[in-house]
């Protein structure tokens, strides 16, 4: 797999974002809400390259599972996705609500689910190739919610291990309080739809996500995926990476930038 | 009497390495465990109380159920899954008097934890004992009774498991859950119901009405990962080769005459 391939639609970035964020501009959200109501003739949702290898996230992550969750269940959540998408364009074009209202809980769970693992790679990096900064934007919002990022991951992580059944536990940002804060969502229920939250970081919890190599040890998992947790992303994402301007405000940047930066910036951790 | 063994070997994770297992009948593979834990174990609880709950042997070796669920499936389904799920239940009724888990369904939605692990313990109980090994299981089919009611409902058997395995379709059950083939309330009809996660219709306020399963397939992706990883539907399909109807006849007889959920072993 190439490691060089672009990894996400910067439009289907824009959409996820549309909700809670303030700096959109105009064209973008005209892209983005075009992309969120596609249909075949406006181009199709396609899976994403993973910028990595399959087996680069070993040991956290076996290549098996990464084969087996890339190309088979995201597929599958862009393949249903894509079929629903038609299927609502010919319930708008023919006026039928019943059938539009009908579509909802496929769209809600295959664009989720195309959303979610979409954000879900660009999360991860291999092992070691990604430290947590010692200072900046990313490392005071932590700091403020949590108290650290030790902290951090003991409270997320707990979240995440309790979901009950299928779902994701998620750092998001919260732009009213302009503070980042854990949660938990069911199945595919995508972050910022359910919750208003925009996703920083997600992690999946469904048994697929982890079976293969950890069988019925979900806490096991959790504990290993922030081995390769991509920090340098998240954290240059806020274009301040260099650490020169440290400020409250920039945490909106950081989600604001999830929105527009060239996706490329990941692959400077996989070098 | 039974024992229960925590193996802490994660932390915060006893809920998910917790083993229980009665003390009597421990068979090889069982034994392996009960040293394996006891190496692991930090921790040794004491005895616990009269009305803890148990988690049973199967009725069959866990290859029997080969080629279609396969014994590595079957046995961390029954020794680890359904395990925690009993370990919690145990935890959750600590202290409190004695109800069998039947008894336990109807209010689960008031109840916190016993919810998750007080319906996962009664589901896995109910899955165990419907299936036997495939040429056993062949031999068996809908009783006249059932066959009838069968029809009443669905139009065919065929047309009931078309929409049984429509319900245990992806996109149906949205993530992980079980698919039942229940008695109505009123007695009059079989229904097809999805329910996430370890909830069942036993269950006051999960489906229409409280209904009383006759037939369940558990749709977790543990219970067919390790063999059908993303092909749930072909797991759903290839399950009918180890239901046991002599057991669902059994149940449908049960729930006719009782208008209540089928008792579990354990």
């Amino acid at each position: 797999m190439s490691t060089t391939s672009k990894l996400i639609n910067p439009a289907l970035r824009s959409a996820l974002h549309l909700n809670s964020s303030k700096g959109v501009t105009p064209a973008m959200a005209k892209s983005a809400a075009a992309y969120l109501s596609s249909a075949p003739s406006g181009g199709v949702h396609a899976l994403p390259d993973l910028p990595y290898d399959y087996a680069a996230l070993e040991p956290a992550i076996s290549a098996e599972t990464m084969e087996l969750h890339h190309s088979k269940h995201h597929n599958t959540y862009v393949t249903n996705l894509n079929a629903s998408l038609e299927k609502l364009d010919a319930a708008v074009s023919s006026g039928d609500v019943s059938g539009i209202i009908g579509l909802q809980g496929a769209l809600k769970f295959n664009g989720g689910g195309h959303v979610n693992h979409t954000l879900f790679w660009e999360n991860l990096c291999p092992k070691g190739s990604s430290e947590f900064p010692t200072s900046g934007v990313l490392k005071d919002a932590i700091d403020a919610r949590f108290g650290g990022l030790e902290e951090m991951k003991a409270e997320l992580g707990a979240m995440t291990v309790g979901v009950q059944g299928s779902g994701w536990g998620w750092l998001g940002y919260d732009a009213k309080t302009g503070r980042i804060e854990p949660a938990t969502c069911a199945n595919q229920d995508p972050l910022a739809a359910t919750t208003g939250l925009v996703p920083l970081l997600g992690i999946d919890v469904w048994e697929h996500a982890y079976y293969v190599d950890y069988r019925n040890l979900r806490p096991k998992y959790v504990s290993a995926i922030w081995d390769i947790i991509n920090w340098v992303l998240l954290s240059s994402l806020s274009g301040h990476s260099d650490n020169s301007v440290v400020d409250k405000d920039n945490l909106e940047m950081l989600t604001k930038e999830r929105l527009s930066k060239n996706m490329n910036r990941v692959m400077a951790c996989v070098s | 009497m039974r024992i229960s063994i925590a193996l802490m070997s994660l932390p915060a994770a006893s809920a998910w390495s917790t083993l229980t297992m009665k003390q009597s009948g421990v068979n090889s593979s069982r034994r392996d465990m009960l040293q394996k834990g006891a190496a692991l174990a930090t921790s040794i609880a004491i005895p616990a109380s009269a009305n803890a709950y148990a988690v049973p042997d199967l009725l069959y070796p866990f290859e029997a159920l080969e080629p279609y669920i396969d014994a590595p499936t079957m046995k961390i389904h029954h020794d680890k899954h359904h395990a925690t799920y009993v370990a919690n239940i145990n935890k959750a009724t600590e202290g409190k008097p004695e109800v069998d888990i039947l008894d336990l369904q109807l209010n689960a939605l008031e109840a916190g934890p016993v919810r998750n692990s007080g319906g996962g313990h009664y589901n896995h109980a109910f899955f165990w004992d419907e299936m036997a090994p495939p040429d056993q299981a062949a031999k068996t089919k809908p009783s006249p009774e059932l066959e009838a009611m069968i029809n009443k409902s669905f139009g065919s058997f065929d047309e009931m498991k078309a929409a049984f395995e429509a319900q245990a379709a992806p996109g149906a059950v949205f993530g992980s859950g079980w698919v039942w083939v229940c008695l109505s309330s009123d007695g009059e009809e079989l229904k097809i119901v999805g329910t996430p996660n370890q909830d069942n219709p036993l269950m006051k306020g999960v489906a229409d009405e409280v209904m009383f399963p006759i037939l369940g397939i558990d749709v977790w992706e543990h219970a067919y990962y390790l063999k059908y990883q993303n092909r749930r539907p072909e797991y759903v399909s290839n399950w009918w080769n180890v239901v046991n109807w002599d057991k669902i006849n059994e149940n449908f007889t049960y729930v006719t005459e009782k208008k209540a959920g089928v008792p579990v072993r354990g």
